[in-house]
């Protein structure tokens, strides 16, 4: 594989990372990182969607009129997050009961109509598919970074397995506590980019 | 690539073309789970009552109530035993739920003692809320074989029995207001029964 092919499927994991530096798609990041067994489930589906997306909208791109672009990559999207909905629904479902609106929800995630509309509507089939994986990896890396310190933290446990014995700092559970990770995952990934 | 001018036409065309394909594709996944998504419900569901009716092996009859002033209807589904009424296992809800409502199956014996309860489907908050399974917290076993028409149903802030959750009183309000419902439910039913046979 070429350099340049490595470059655009590791930008998603810390470089543009999607949640961390793109600051995209917050409301699925804070609003289903109470567990890591949620944010796992919950960034699956969404990289799923964003490698099937990008995959076909770059097929597409040759047939869909500028005009009418965004309807058609909604569209697209849309019916992929049905399709893994349902499968959901049909084999895991307990996952489809914790995350319950936020699956059909990520037809609205900015980071797959972002994708979209700034990568796979301008590059190759191979190059956005390279894309959507890297760029799900990034997103399902930083929703689980967020979820392991608020579990950890929120409920002293990991993967639901009680492993500090305490009852947890409240804070953490709530959205409040959402934002304080969010925030401090930001600043250290930030720092990190700068030192190096 | 480049922009292009597209006419009127090709834009509904394309939009359309676009349009059934995904139309298909929703068709043929929606075939393809909608026998094992209907499966899995019926076994939460089947799985429940077996939880809540400890000891009972059998089929159960189904019937809705609807109670005066509720907005739903909650299900009861009896048990029989050898004719006589082992008890029932009522699908209920609550309103009052601190993410808006939640539904548990709440299983009764035949005089109307709490056998078990089950939490069927909620949001409530993780870590406050979400104590209302048993899994989760003690909660749920104070419940356990309490007659609502001698317990009273209330949490203790409000005059009643029951030992809230601590940090999510609303939380326990509903789901004492669920289990009141089911209550209700079960013993209107019961003895309407009585009477008609």
């Amino acid at each position: 594989m070429e350099m340049s092919k490595i470059k655009i499927l590791t930008n998603g994991f810390i470089k543009e990372n999607p949640t961390l530096v793109l600051v995209l798609g917050t409301c699925p990041s804070l609003a289903v990182t109470t567990s890591i067994f949620n944010a796992l489930g919950m960034g699956a589906a969404t990289t799923f969607v964003l490698i099937m997306s990008n995959m076909l909208i770059s097929m597409l791109k040759s047939v869909i009129p500028d005009k009418i672009r965004i309807p058609c990559y909604i569209l697209v999207i849309a019916t992929f997050v049905t399709i893994v909905d349902l499968i959901i629904q049909a084999y895991v479902p307990a996952l489809s009961s914790s995350l319950g609106v936020f699956i059909p929800l990520i037809v609205v995630n900015c980071i797959v109509l972002g994708r979209a509309e700034a990568f796979a509507g301008k590059n190759s089939v191979f190059d956005s598919t390279l894309d959507g994986i890297g760029m799900g990896i990034g997103f399902t890396l930083a929703i689980f970074i967020i979820a392991f310190f608020r579990e950890l933290l929120g409920s002293g446990a990991l993967f639901g397995q009680n492993i500090i014995p305490f009852d947890g700092i409240l804070i953490f559970v709530l959205a409040p506590g959402a934002f304080i990770v969010f925030g401090f995952t930001i600043a250290v990934v930030k720092w990190l980019q700068k030192t190096k | 690539m480049g922009k292009k001018e597209s006419s009127l036409k090709q834009l509904v065309l394309s939009l359309t073309l676009i349009t059934c394909i995904a139309a298909i594709a929703l068709t043929v996944i929606y075939s393809m789970t909608k026998v094992p998504i209907a499966l899995s419900q019926q076994k939460k569901k089947t799985d429940a009552i077996s939880l809540v009716l400890k000891g009972f092996k059998g089929e159960t009859k189904e019937t809705k109530v609807l109670l005066d002033g509720d907005k739903d209807s909650v299900i009861i589904y009896f048990a029989y035993q050898n004719d006589s009424l082992f008890g029932a296992a009522v699908e209920t809800y609550t309103d009052k739920a601190f993410d808006g409502t939640f539904s548990i199956m709440v299983g009764f014996d035949a005089v109307g003692n709490i056998i078990e309860t089950e939490v069927l489907q909620a949001n409530e908050t993780p870590g406050l809320g979400d104590k209302i399974d048993k899994k989760k917290s003690d909660f749920p076993l104070q419940f356990k074989g309490k007659n609502p028409k001698d317990f009273n149903l209330l949490v203790k802030k409000d005059g009643g029995e029951v030992d809230a959750i601590t940090a999510a009183t609303i939380s326990s309000r509903a789901f004492c207001d669920a289990i009141q419902r089911a209550s209700n439910a079960f013993l209107k039913i019961k003895e309407n029964g009585n009477e008609q046979n």
